[in-house]
């Protein structure tokens, strides 16, 4: 609880410090590659015959997910309160690069929670952390997934609280991560207002964006909350809600307390955890960012889910049609757009968040097809 | 009114003595094996027991405890069948027992008829690690109503204000986290805890038990010199997985040790 203080005071003290700030946009421009470009979708577009689609290339991004905007804010901040050391849980693995990237930009030392499950699915990124000087941790605890690597994370931040700092890599948890996750994600969508300005003179009418946790929708919605912009949340259906394996907390979970935070929660009647299932790694986790619920229930976003399957086909569908392979969680915002455009008519305009880009899926994607590479 | 807790530290403390307070995990191997252990710490001196519930994310808990939870969850126990233990037990001890569980199956059973149920089976006191005083409001009101006792943790990174709190939110005794970290943690003795217990005996004159690390007779008799009472728990829950035989024997060296 007191390193939760700290945190928080170091967090309100670098949004004022223009050191900080000079210094993070500095890395923002020249090391992460931001502005990431907006990008019109015209063959996709053309395809589903309805509104103009748009991506944010957040792909594009060094490391290539938006996971590195957080990642280096906070190991910046860690840096500053005299941290010598950072570490961080990872599912899919990019939050886990991420964290080793910037800790080797900042030159600290960097441990990895991963579960083994997932440390077999994402053997890649395993392999990148090591490269990046990080120590990568297996979790064989509980479902040996995120949610274990989560726990063993804030375990390890529990005992060396005073030398380390914990890069949690969405807008869940204890306060001030939700809101200093979110601060470091607004950044897409503060880039996405101008950028689709330029280019169609005006507002989007829909946002659309996958959530896991839940931090690339909120980098994008939280600029346009207070426009005449519609938005859409997309969870991860897995192989059905019917049949219970699935990361659709809003579909079929309910509200608890998880990790440090009340939110929506799969959980069975005595409270315990349900296990998650989605073909991809980064939505496959059991409770959700408690800001999206508030947005939820206020009415002012629409959740809703894709499968695997339309997942999986919205996968090849950008693949094929634009050139860009997606991560699989970009592919659920990219399946509803694939339900949604049509029906809309040629002058409306969806800007879809590209959280992350595909290589890292390409081997788990072969392996679903049968072909083994 | 004076909890059975409360009694139990005024007794040891009229006799110059130390509370051992061992731990188990309920349902770990089996609902009956929990009872008999209970009954076991009874006979060996325990002064009160400390029961846990299984759950599927024990953010606070080592290795052992964790193992020793997902046995549990897969006997199928769960808050509820906890409770029930409780009702069962007291047909045969009146030890005081509190429980240890983690907030989320609390809010899910409903805290108020949590607080209600876990009273009338016979449970003295509540330990919930992830649930900081500054979030408890509800639960220690309805507590206090229902005289069930609110035991809160400190940790040597506690501040000032933390303290306070704490001692304010916690009836019963007050849970000291012997190290930063989790449960099972190898143990520092190097005077710091003697130190960290006397600044929060300074604001108060509610019984401090030390717990988290504690696993032999030698740790167990430096710890109790400095505090009111020693929680031995993953060392107990390893011995009775791996050498149940020699769990009597354990439980008296430990109790000899605690005086």
């Amino acid at each position: 609880m007191p390193a939760l203080k700290e945190l928080e005071e170091a967090f309100f003290y670098s949004k004022k410090d223009r050191d900080f700030q000079r210094k993070l946009e500095q890395l923002q421009k020249t090391y992460i590659g931001r502005p990431t470009p907006l990008y019109f979708a015209s063959r996709l577009t053309e395809h589903l015959s309805g509104a103009k689609i748009y991506l944010k290339r957040e792909d594009l991004a060094h490391t290539g997910a938006h996971k590195i905007n957080n990642a280096v804010g906070q190991v910046l901040i860690a840096k500053n309160i005299g941290k010598k050391r950072v570490i961080a849980e990872t599912g899919a693995g990019q939050h886990g690069v991420a964290t080793a990237t910037a800790a080797a930009l900042a030159g600290l030392e960097c441990e990895i929670y991963m579960g083994s499950e997932d440390m077999k699915r994402q053997a890649l990124n395993v392999f990148r952390m090591r490269l990046l000087g990080a120590k990568v941790t297996e979790v064989a605890t509980g479902s040996r997934t995120l949610k274990d690597a989560i726990n063993e994370a804030l375990r390890d931040w529990t005992t060396n609280v005073l030398s380390t700092h914990y890069v949690l890599g969405t807008v869940f948890g204890p306060h001030p991560f939700p809101l200093m996750v979110r601060d470091f994600q607004s950044v897409i969508g503060r880039e996405t207002k101008r950028q689709i300005i330029d280019a169609e003179g005006g507002l989007p009418d829909y946002l659309i964006a996958c959530v896991g946790g839940g931090s690339n929708a909120m980098g994008l919605f939280y600029e346009f909350l207070n426009e005449d912009v519609k938005m859409i949340g997309v969870e991860a259906g897995g192989k059905g809600i019917e049949t219970g394996e699935h990361a659709a907390r809003f579909a079929g979970g309910s509200i608890g307390v998880f990790q440090g935070c009340m939110s929506y929660l799969l959980q069975d009647d005595d409270g315990n955890v349900l296990g998650t299932h989605s073909v991809s790694a980064g939505l496959d986790y059991a409770s959700i960012g408690p800001e999206h619920p508030y947005l939820r229930d206020t009415g002012r976003v629409r959740y809703t889910y894709a499968t695997d399957d339309e997942a999986l086909s919205a996968f090849e569908l950008l693949s094929r049609t634009e050139g860009i392979i997606p991560a699989l969680e970009s592919a659920h915002a990219l399946a509803e757009v694939v339900k949604l455009a049509p029906g809309l008519s040629k002058d409306e305009v969806i800007v879809v968040n590209l959280s992350g880009r595909g290589d890292k899926d390409v081997q788990h994607v072969a392996r679903i097809k049968g072909i083994y590479l | 009114m004076i909890s059975r807790i409360g009694k139990t530290f005024k007794e040891l403390k009229n006799k110059g003595r130390k509370a051992f307070i061992p731990y188990i995990m309920a349902g770990d191997p089996s609902l009956d094996k929990t009872k008999e252990v209970v009954l076991l710490f009874e006979e060996c001196g325990a002064d009160i027991v400390e029961l846990g519930v299984p759950f599927s994310d024990p953010l606070a808990d080592g290795p052992t405890i964790q193992r020793a939870s997902e046995r549990a969850l897969k006997n199928g126990v769960t808050l509820r069948k906890a409770i029930s233990l409780v009702k069962d037990i007291r047909q045969m001890t009146q030890i005081p027992i509190v429980l240890m569980t983690y907030f989320n199956p609390v809010f899910k059973y409903g805290v108020e008829n949590f607080i209600k149920d876990a009273k009338i089976a016979g449970v003295d006191g509540v330990i919930i690690p992830d649930l900081p005083p500054d979030e408890a409001e509800d639960f220690i009101k309805l507590s206090r109503e229902a005289a069930l006792d609110t035991i809160f943790l400190l940790a040597p990174t506690s501040t000032e204000d933390r303290i306070k709190k704490v001692i304010k939110a916690s009836k019963g005794f007050i849970y000291y986290i012997s190290v930063t970290g989790i449960t099972g943690t190898t143990l520092l003795l190097d005077g710091s805890m003697e130190v960290l217990i006397s600044k929060i005996k300074r604001y108060t004159d509610k019984p401090v038990a030390v717990g988290f690390g504690v696993s032999t007779p030698e740790e167990a008799s430096a710890v109790a010199r400095v505090s009111d009472g020693v929680i031995v728990g993953s060392a107990i829950v390893k011995k009775l997985y791996e050498s149940p035989d020699e769990l009597r024997r354990y439980i008296l060296s430990l109790r000899e040790a605690i005086k």
